[in-house]
C-alpha cells in the first residue's frame, strides 16, 4: 500500500494471518457489552476489530485480524464492564504472522 | 515418572529472553526444550525498534555478532518536537557510536528466527506452533507444563512468555495487567528503497537513525517513533490505553494522522506499507517489577518480568531481556538444587539489571505530565517561530516573548512546578 491515511482493511490486509476460521480465541458477552458505557474497546484496538454501528446497535466482534496485543483486555477490564470473558491466543500457530516485527 | 524423561529445562516463549536462556543452557549441554506459539521464532514478536548490544555481545561474542541480521547502526539519535504549527528537531550524531556501534535498529521476525538458529546449533530443541495452555504443580512446586494436551516435566520451566505472561499469572506471581502499567504500541513498516532511506536521514552506508516525536499523541500520554532499517522505515505509536479509552479518536486513526502530519510524511513519501503491528509495552520501569519473580521449579524473564526501561531518549527491553535469560541460565549452573535456582537467578537479576532500573525509577512519574505531550512541544515551537519569524513589524524584547510564549501555553506556576517534579523525581 502507497504511503497515505489507510483504512485499517488495508493496513492489516498488508499483513499474513494464519486464519482460524472456525474459533475465536477472544469471545466477548454481548449482553455485558450493551450494559456498557465507556466502550473502551471501540478506541483501543488497534485493528479497529471491535465496531458498533450506531448507539443503540450492539458491539461486534471479529476475531480475524486480530493482532494479539491484548490491549482489548486491559481497558475493557479496566475501564469497561469486562465484557470480554475469554482471552487467548489463537492456538496451532493460528493468527497474525509478521514477515519484518 | 522416572528422572530419564524429565528434562533440565523447558522454556515457554521464543522471544530474546527465552532463546538467549536456551542458547547458553543448551551450548553447555543441558537438554533444554523451547516451545514458541507462533510457527516460527520471531513471528509473533515486534519492536519499534532498535537494540541496545551489549548483552547480545556477551551472548554470542563478536564473530556470532558480526553475521547477526542487524538493519543499521544507530549513529544518529533525534528528537522532533511537534505542535501544530510547526516542528523542530534535535538531530545529534555520535561518533563514537561508529567504532563498535552501541544499538542496531532490528526487525524481530527476522532476527529472532536468525537467534533461534544459533540456539538450535548449540543443541538446543524448539518446538513451534505449540501452545503452552498452563504448568503442573505437584506439592507446591512447579514441575511440567501442558501443551496441546501433553505432558512434559523439567527441573525448571522458564516463563519467557512475553508482556501479557499468563505463566507467570497462573503460577500466581503477577496479577493481569492494568492501563497504568503499559502502554500500547503500533507500528507501520514502510518500504524505501535503501538508497532512499540513506540520502532523506543523511546516512552513510550502514548508519541507521532513530527518532522520537512528541507533540503527536493528541495530547494522550506517549510518544511517536521512527527507526531507519536497511530498506524501510519502522514508524509508529506508543499510548497510554487508559487515556486512550476516555477520549474518541481511535488508535488507527491518531496513527494515520501521526502518518501524514507535515513533520511526517515528507520522510516517507513514495514509500509503500508492508505491515501493520501492535503490542505492549511495559512502562513502569523499576516499579512495574512484580515482587517476585520465581516460584520452586519456576522462573520468570524477559518483559514477563517487567524488564523494561523508557525515560523518553533511551528505550530499553531487548538488552535486558537478553541479560535475563543469561541470568537464569547462570543461576542453573549455579544451584544444587531447583529450589536454588530461583534465589541464585534474584541474586544475578540484582547485580546486572536492577541497578540500572532503579536509577531511572522516577523517569515515569516525570513522563506521566500531561503537559509533555502537547503544551511543551508547542512552546519550543512557538519559541523557535519568534527566533526566526520576520514580518516587518517591530518585535518583542526577547525576555518579554519568551515570557509571553511561557504565559499563553502552561502559565509559570506551573512551568516552575513541573521542573521542581522533574528535579525531584530524576533526583531520587
Amino acid at each position: 500500500m502507497p504511503v497515505k491515511k489507510l483504512r485499517v482493511e488495508d493496513l492489516l490486509g498488508c499483513n499474513k494471518f494464519n486464519a482460524d476460521e472456525k474459533n475465536s480465541h477472544i469471545v466477548i458477552d454481548r449482553a455485558i457489552c450493551a450494559k456498557c458505557m465507556n466502550k473502551p474497546c471501540l478506541v483501543a484496538c488497534p485493528a479497529v476489530l471491535y465496531t458498533q454501528e450506531d448507539e443503540n446497535s450492539e458491539v461486534k466482534f471479529d476475531h480475524l485480524g486480530c493482532l494479539e496485543c491484548g490491549t482489548c483486555r486491559i481497558v475493557c477490564h479496566n475501564h469497561g464492564n469486562k465484557g470480554i470473558v475469554k482471552w487467548g491466543y489463537p492456538v496451532g500457530a493460528c493468527g497474525i504472522s509478521y514477515r519484518y516485527g | 515418572m522416572c528422572d530419564e524423561e524429565k528434562l533440565d529445562a523447558i522454556i515457554v516463549g521464543g522471544g530474546l529472553a527465552g532463546l538467549a536462556a536456551a542458547y547458553v543452557l543448551a551450548k553447555a549441554g543441558k537438554e533444554v526444550v523451547l516451545i514458541e506459539r507462533g510457527s516460527r521464532c520471531g513471528n509473533k514478536n515486534m519492536t519499534g525498534g532498535r537494540i541496545y548490544v551489549h548483552s547480545l555481545l556477551s551472548l554470542l561474542g563478536p564473530e556470532l555478532l558480526a553475521e547477526a541480521p542487524f538493519e543499521r547502526a544507530i549513529v544518529k539519535e533525534q528528537l522532533t518536537m511537534v505542535s501544530e504549527t510547526g516542528s523542530m528537531t534535535i538531530d545529534y550524531t555520535d561518533y563514537s557510536f561508529k567504532g563498535i556501534p552501541q544499538s542496531y535498529s532490528v526487525l524481530r521476525s527476522v532476527f529472532d528466527d536468525w537467534l533461534a538458529g544459533k540456539a538450535e546449533e548449540a543443541g538446543a530443541m524448539i518446538v513451534t506452533g505449540i501452545q503452552v495452555d498452563k504448568l503442573i504443580e505437584k506439592n507446591g512446586k512447579i514441575v511440567g507444563i501442558v501443551a496441546v494436551g501433553e505432558e512434559m516435566f523439567a527441573n525448571i520451566i522458564i516463563a519467557a512468555d512475553g508482556v501479557n505472561s499468563f505463566m507467570a499469572q497462573q503460577a500466581g506471581l503477577r496479577n493481569d495487567l492494568t492501563s497504568c502499567e503499559v502502554g500500547v504500541g503500533v507500528k507501520e513498516v514502510i518500504e524505501l528503497p535503501e538508497e532512499v532511506v540513506a540520502s532523506r536521514f543523511g546516512l552513510q552506508a550502514g548508519e541507521g537513525a532513530a527518532r522520537l516525536f512528541v507533540g503527536v499523541t493528541n495530547g494522550i500520554s506517549g510518544g511517536g517513533f521512527l527507526y531507519t532499517n536497511k530498506s524501510s522505515l519502522s514508524l509508529g505509536l506508543v499510548v497510554n490505553p487508559q487515556e486512550l479509552s476516555n477520549q474518541q479518536k481511535k488508535l488507527h486513526t491518531l496513527m494515520q494522522d501521526f502518518k501524514m502530519h507535515s513533520a511526517v510524511y515528507p520522510l516517507l513519501e513514495g514509500g509503500k506499507t508492508v505491515e501493520y503491528a501492535a503490542h505492549l509495552v511495559n512502562e513502569l520501569g523499576f516499579n512495574g517489577i512484580p515482587p517476585k519473580l520465581y516460584r520452586d521449579g519456576l522462573v520468570v524473564i524477559g518483559d514477563a518480568a517487567g524488564f523494561v526501561i523508557n525515560i523518553g531518549s533511551t528505550i530499553r527491553g531487548m538488552d535486558l531481556a537478553i541479560w535475563s535469560g543469561m541470568a537464569v541460565a547462570k543461576a542453573i549452573f549455579e544451584a544444587q538444587t531447583s529450589a536454588e535456582v530461583g534465589p541464585k537467578y534474584m541474586n544475578n537479576i540484582e547485580r546486572d539489571i536492577i541497578p540500572t532500573m532503579k536509577v531511572y525509577q522516577g523517569y515515569p512519574k516525570l513522563l506521566k505530565n500531561p503537559r509533555m505531550f502537547m503544551e511543551y512541544p508547542k512552546i519550543a515551537n512557538d519559541m523557535m517561530h519568534f527566533m526566526f519569524a520576520v514580518d516587518g513589524s517591530v518585535p518583542k524584547k526577547l525576555p518579554k516573548a519568551m515570557f509571553d510564549i511561557v504565559k499563553n501555553n502552561v502559565g509559570l506556576r506551573s512551568l516552575l512546578s513541573d521542573g521542581w517534579k522533574g528535579v525531584t523525581s530524576l533526583c531520587r
